[in-house]
C-alpha cells in the first residue's frame, strides 16, 4: 500500500486533514478506510522496522516497530476504528479531526525509537486530546480541560528536562531501558507516572474524562494512559518500586469508585485500578509479568472503551449520567444493557471473558516471584473491580430504581461499535491463544486450568453475593448527589484559597503604600503652592543688583583658586 | 405520561429467580472445593473455601470502607464549582 518506512502516524494525520475538508458520508468512509488500511498495513508488516535520521549530532529513530510496540499498535488501531465508528453520527468536525490527530500522535509516541521524538508526540497527544474535552462546550468542561492541559503539558516539560539530563549522562537519545540510577531517569519516570495516573498524580484523569463529550471519552480512555504504560514497560521493567505503586493504584480507586455518583467518573476510577495491575506487572518485570501487563493493556483498551461507549450512549440518549438521575434503562435500551454487561463481565475477569485471560498472568507472576502480599492485594482489587465496574455500572444505569426515563436505543453506528468491542471481548476470552501469539515473549500459559477457573469463579460469585446481601440489608451506600474530595483538593481548593489570601495581603500592602505616596505628593503640592501663592516666599521679586553681587563673589572665588593652584 | 407496560424485572418473581440462581450457584461452587483436587501454590490457597470467603469478606470490607471514606471526603456537589464557574450551568443537549 505504502512504503514500510512510512511512520504509522502519517496515515492518521492525513485522515485528519481529509476529515477537515470533507463532509457527510465521504468523511465517514475516508476516516474508517484509512484507519483500516493502516491497521492492515501494520498487520502484514514483515519483521521489525527501524528508520534512522541524523539531527545535529544525535542519531534519531522516528519510527521503530518491534515485538513490544507492535502489540500496542494493533490494539490502538482497533481502538481508533471503534472510537471513530462510535462517533460517526456527530456533525462536529472538531471532534473528528482531533480524534484522528490524537490517535495518530499516540501512534507516533508508540513507535518512537528515541526520546526526542517521544517528547514531540507526548505534547501533541496532550494538546490534541484536550479538544475532546472542550468539545462539550460548557464552562465546566472548559475549565476541566484547562486543568487537564496544564498537567499534561507539565508532564511533557518534565520529560524534556529528564531526557536532557539522560542524554548528558549516557550520550544517547535512544529510547530503551532507562532505569533509575540517575536524576534524569527519575524525572522521566515522573513524566511517565503523571500520564499513567500514579497515585496523587491521577487527578487530571478523574477530573477531565467524565467532562468530555460522550464520544470523546471513548477516544481518551484508550490512548493517553496506555501510551504511558507502554513507555513504562519499555523504560522501567523490573523496577521494584512500581510493584508497590501499582498495588496502591489497584486498590485506592475502588473505594472512591463505589461512592461516585457520576457513572463515567466511576469508570475513570476503575481505569486507574486497571492501570494498577499493569504497572504492577511491569514492576515484577519477568517475561510472564510483562506479557501479562501487555495483554492486560490489550484487552483493557477494548472492554474499557465498550463500557465508556455504553455510558456514552446513555448520556447521548438521556442527557444524564448520574446514578441518582438514571436507572431502569434496560426497559428501553436492552441491547445497550446487554453489551454493557459483556463489558462489565470482561473487566471483572469472569472466565470466558477477555479480562480473565490477561489478569491471571499478572497474578501468577506475582505469586511466582514471591510477592504473596501483593498477590493478596491484587486479589482484593479483583473483587473490587467486580463491585464498582462489574456490578455498579450496569446495575445503577440499567436496573436499580426506575427513573421513569423512557428513551430508545442509540444510533446504529454506536450499537455497531459496541457490538464489535463486545465480540472481541468474548473472542479473546474464548480463544486466548489469539492474543498470546502476539505477545512480546513466547508463552504457553494456560488460563483455563480447573483450579484457577474455580478460584476466580468463587471469588466473583461470593463478591456478588456480598453485594446482594449488603443491598438487601440496606448497608450498601446509596446513590447520592454529592462529590468526593480527592488529591485535586490541593489545587482546586487549598491552592486557590492560598492564592486568594496572598493576593489580598499583597493588595492590602499595595493600598497602604499608595496612601503613603499620595500623602507625600499632597504635601509636596501644598508646599510648592504655598511658596508660589501671593505672599509666598517664591513670589518675592529680587533686584538685578543681587545677581551682579553673586557674580562678583563667584569671580573672586575663581580668581583665588587660580592664584592658589597655578598648575 | 406514566409507562404502564410491565417489563422483565417489574415482576418480583423474576427478581427472585435471579437471586436464587445466584444463591444456588454459590452453594455449588463452595461444595466443589471439597470435590475438586486443587493444585495450590501458596498455603493460604489450601484453606477450604479460601476464595469464597475472601471474595465475600473483601467485598464487604470495600463497601464498609467506602462508607467510611464517604463520611470523610463527601462535599456538596457545587463545592468547587461555586467558586470556579462564572455562568450558570447549561443542560446538555438531549438527543431525540
Amino acid at each position: 500500500m505504502w512504503p514500510t518506512e512510512l511512520p504509522a502516524f502519517v496515515p492518521f494525520f492525513v485522515a485528519a486533514l481529509l476529515a477537515l475538508v470533507t463532509r457527510g458520508h465521504l468523511r465517514s468512509v475516508l476516516m474508517l478506510s484509512i484507519v483500516t488500511l493502516s491497521g492492515l498495513h501494520l498487520w502484514f508488516l514483515d519483521g521489525d522496522v527501524l528508520v534512522n535520521m541524523q539531527f545535529l549530532e544525535y542519531e534519531l529513530a522516528p519510527y521503530r516497530v518491534d515485538s513490544l510496540s507492535i502489540v500496542f499498535g494493533y490494539v490502538f488501531h482497533i481502538a481508533a476504528f471503534v472510537s471513530i465508528l462510535f462517533a460517526l453520527h456527530i456533525k462536529d468536525t472538531m471532534q473528528h479531526v482531533c480524534g484522528l490527530l490524537y490517535a495518530g500522535s499516540a501512534m507516533g509516541a508508540l513507535f518512537a525509537g528515541d526520546l526526542l521524538t517521544l517528547f514531540v508526540f507526548w505534547e501533541i497527544l496532550a494538546v490534541s486530546s484536550v479538544f475532546l474535552v472542550w468539545a462539550r462546550r460548557t464552562e465546566r468542561a472548559y475549565q476541566s480541560g484547562m486543568r487537564y492541559l496544564i498537567i499534561q503539558v507539565g508532564s511533557g516539560v518534565i520529560l524534556l528536562g529528564g531526557l536532557l539530563l539522560h542524554v548528558e549522562q549516557t550520550g544517547s537519545l535512544e529510547f530503551d531501558f532507562i532505569g533509575t540510577d540517575h536524576l534524569g531517569g527519575w524525572l522521566i519516570l515522573l513524566a511517565f507516572g503523571i500520564k499513567s495516573a500514579f497515585p496523587l498524580l491521577h487527578t487530571w484523569l478523574t477530573d477531565a474524562y467524565p467532562e468530555a463529550t460522550p464520544t470523546g471519552t471513548v477516544f481518551l480512555s484508550a490512548f493517553t494512559t496506555k501510551t504511558a504504560i507502554y513507555t513504562l514497560a519499555r523504560g522501567y521493567p523490573g523496577t521494584e518500586l512500581l510493584i508497590y505503586v501499582g498495588a496502591t493504584m489497584a486498590c485506592f480507586p475502588i473505594f472512591y469508585a463505589v461512592i461516585q455518583n457520576d457513572l463515567r467518573r466511576v469508570l475513570s476510577y476503575s481505569l486507574i485500578n486497571q492501570l494498577g495491575f499493569m504497572v504492577c506487572g511491569i514492576g515484577i518485570g519477568t517475561a510472564l509479568a510483562i506479557n501479562g501487563a501487555v495483554s492486560h493493556a490489550f484487552v483493557h483498551i477494548i472492554y474499557k472503551s465498550l463500557l465508556f461507549m455504553s455510558m456514552g450512549a446513555v448520556l447521548y440518549r438521556t442527557g444524564k449520567i448520574k446514578a441518582t438521575d438514571i436507572g431502569g434503562l434496560y426497559k428501553t435500551m436492552p441491547k445497550t444493557a446487554v453489551l454493557c454487561i459483556i463489558g462489565a463481565a470482561s473487566i471483572s475477569a469472569f472466565p470466558l471473558f477477555s479480562g480473565f485471560v490477561a489478569k491471571s498472568m499478572i497474578m501468577a507472576a506475582a505469586m511466582k516471584e514471591g510477592y504473596p502480599w501483593i498477590w493478596l492485594v491484587l486479589l482484593l482489587a479483583s473483587a473490587g473491580v467486580l463491585k464498582h465496574a462489574g456490578i455498579q455500572i450496569p446495575y445503577f444505569a440499567f436496573f436499580a430504581h426506575d427513573s421513569g426515563i423512557r428513551t430508545s436505543e442509540p444510533p446504529k453506528n454506536m450499537l455497531l461499535a459496541m457490538t464489535i468491542a463486545a465480540f472481541l471481548c468474548l473472542a479473546i476470552g474464548i480463544y486466548p491463544k489469539m492474543l498470546y501469539q502476539l505477545l512480546p515473549f513466547a508463552t504457553d500459559f494456560n488460563p483455563y486450568d480447573l483450579t484457577h477457573v474455580l478460584a476466580q469463579t468463587q471469588l466473583l460469585f461470593f463478591a456478588m453475593l456480598a453485594f446482594v446481601w449488603l443491598n438487601l440489608q440496606g448497608v450498601y451506600p446509596p446513590e447520592k448527589v454529592a462529590i468526593n474530595l480527592d488529591a485535586e483538593w490541593l489545587y482546586r481548593r487549598f491552592l486557590r484559597r492560598l492564592v486568594e489570601k496572598i493576593s489580598s495581603y499583597v493588595q492590602g500592602l499595595d493600598s497602604e503604600l499608595k496612601l503613603k505616596v499620595e500623602d507625600r505628593v499632597n504635601w509636596l503640592v501644598t508646599y510648592f503652592a504655598q511658596r508660589h501663592y501671593p505672599t509666598g516666599k517664591g513670589t518675592v521679586i529680587r533686584p538685578t543688583g543681587n545677581m551682579v553681587m553673586y557674580i562678583a563673589i563667584l569671580l573672586a572665588a575663581y580668581l583665588w583658586l587660580l592664584l592658589s593652584f597655578p598648575h | 405520561m406514566a409507562d404502564k407496560k410491565l417489563y422483565l424485572f417489574d415482576n418480583p418473581r423474576n427478581v427472585k429467580i435471579v437471586l436464587y440462581t445466584l444463591y444456588i450457584s454459590c452453594g455449588i461452587l463452595l461444595l466443589l472445593d471439597f470435590i475438586v483436587h486443587r493444585h495450590t501454590q501458596h498455603r493460604w490457597e489450601e484453606l477450604l473455601g479460601f476464595y469464597s470467603i475472601y471474595g465475600f469478606i473483601g467485598c464487604s470490607a470495600i463497601v464498609i470502607g467506602s462508607k467510611w471514606l464517604r463520611g470523610v471526603v463527601e462535599r456538596d456537589e457545587d463545592y468547587y464549582t461555586r467558586d470556579e464557574l462564572t455562568m450558570t450551568e447549561e443542560e446538555d443537549h438531549v438527543a431525540d
